[in-house]
């Protein structure tokens, strides 16, 4: 008789402990999830500060086409990303285009002299400063919720209970300073 | 940081129960002396769950209104405006309403009764006197302070507290400045003894919106948001070194500024008595060891 208590004891005790377990882990994944979607704004907002850009360049530097074509074909790419990693990949990609972007237009003195330019350039840097400060709030949310389904003895009902690992969001930043091309 | 917030929301809760019985008492023991019981103790419930209510839910404007600090929109300041929002984006918080106040002397405080009405005001000589990190450590330590519901807590005792200290102050000048001049000498002993027995009871109030461990705390996640603990240390120096007070200083929100608002040479307020913060130097030697 002793024997049957000590076991439903015990089956209530882990029956609780995984209640316990399982909302602490919606809990944080609730939480990255909604650190992502602060990502996601800042990325929106990225892409839609381009447009205005290379419609801007182009009034100065017109023959830059591959340049252009580089730029709106990485923002297009950007914007079909869907996972933390593709996302990562096709904003680098973007970055270096920018990159470029803002290298030939040390080239070109009027179009730096343009205050809707150099207005851009600001707006865009700010961006990259937000993605950042967003992408750390978002890692920090990912390291708690994979540490929660790493430990023991977590991660022996965690995939049981359907959660897996969150990848951190990973992105170069980009230079602060534009480089100064002097002759 | 969890069991911080927990705790905070709870003694906001005890410190207004304690405030509303002191209130009460009061009422009741003007009431059975004077004999007019129903109208003292019935004021008393009034006032008390009326201020208790106007603390809570006007006590960050109160306390705004009485530094005379300014709301700021992004073109007034985009500089600060920036360095607050991207702050607020890493620490994962609604963006607080900004306000500037005039005043030479290098000083900041949070407040606000939850982080979605939430407000951040900086001196203008702390902006001027701050470099880009020092200035992001302050920002992130007040932003620190909202993350955790420090900022209830230490709103509710601001306002509470100083109302009383300022009745408790009228009541012993108007009533006290009569002894000579003849007035029952009962009425005085009967302030004497309200006095006493309020005036522990008011820096028990203040002890409980007071913890050390609550502003190494906001250091330390401060701290964790910016990455560079030396930005926080480096400003605590500069503020520290510089010894003025603040134009308008009062002692019940002393203790919300990040630096005591008299002056860090003043002996004066209830700063003073009562150690607000802890010693500016150990604040600093813990942030340099964390780098």
């Amino acid at each position: 008789m002793i024997i049957l208590y000590i076991v439903l004891a015990v089956v209530v005790i882990v029956a609780f402990w995984l209640i316990a377990v399982y909302n602490s882990l919606i809990t944080l994944r609730n939480r990255t999830d909604e650190a992502w979607s602060d990502i996601d704004v800042q990325l929106k907002r990225r892409h839609d500060l381009i447009p205005n850009l290379v419609e801007t360049v182009k009034g100065y530097a017109s023959h830059e086409k591959q340049l252009f074509e580089n730029v709106t074909k990485a923002r297009a790419a950007a914007m079909q990303a869907k996972s933390p990693e593709e996302h990562a990949k096709a904003e680098n990609m973007l970055t270096n285009t920018l990159k470029s972007l803002f290298a030939v237009a040390e080239n070109y003195p009027q179009l730096r002299a343009s205050e809707n330019f150099s207005k851009l350039q600001d707006e865009l840097s700010d961006t990259e400063n937000k993605i950042q400060a967003a992408r750390r709030f978002y890692n920090g949310n990912v390291r708690d919720f994979n540490t929660k389904i790493q430990v023991f003895p977590n991660n022996m009902v965690a995939k049981m209970l359907g959660f897996g690992k969150y990848e951190f969001f990973e992105i170069d930043e980009m230079e602060r300073e534009n480089v100064e091309v002097k002759f | 940081m969890y069991k911080q917030i927990d705790s905070n929301k709870r003694r906001t809760v005890a410190l207004m129960i304690l405030f509303i019985a002191i209130i009460l008492f009061l009422g009741w023991f003007f009431g059975w002396y004077t004999g007019y019981q129903y109208f003292w103790l019935g004021g008393a419930i009034v006032v008390s769950i009326g201020m208790t209510l106007f603390s809570y839910y006007r006590g960050d404007k109160m306390m705004l209104w009485s530094v005379r600090a300014k709301p700021i929109a992004k073109e007034d300041n985009p500089y600060v405006y920036r360095l607050v929002e991207n702050l607020a984006i890493t620490a994962g918080l609604p963006l607080p309403q900004i306000y500037i106040i005039n005043d030479p002397a290098p000083n900041a405080f949070a407040t606000g009764r939850d982080p979605k009405h939430a407000s951040i005001a900086l001196t203008t000589g702390l902006i001027e006197r701050l470099e880009n990190e020092e200035l992001e450590g302050v920002i992130a330590h007040e932003l620190s302070h909202i993350k955790n519901y420090d900022i209830r807590l230490m709103m509710v005792v601001a306002i509470l507290v100083g109302i009383i200290a300022m009745m408790t102050q009228w009541l012993s000048y108007s009533w006290g400045g009569n002894r000579r001049g003849g007035g029952g000498g009962g009425i005085f002993v009967l302030i004497g003894i309200v006095l006493i027995l309020v005036s522990p009871l008011i820096a028990q109030a203040i002890k409980m919106a007071i913890s050390r461990r609550r502003e190494y705390l906001a250091d330390a996640s401060g701290a964790l948001l910016t990455r560079y603990p030396a930005g926080l240390a480096s400003a605590l120096e500069k503020i520290s070194a510089y010894g003025e007070p603040m134009k308008r200083a009062n002692n019940g929100m002393a203790h919300l500024f990040i630096a005591n608002p008299f002056g860090s040479r003043s002996a004066k307020g209830i700063a003073h008595l009562f150690d607000t913060h802890p010693p500016v130097e150990e604040r600093i030697a813990k942030l340099r060891k964390m780098a």
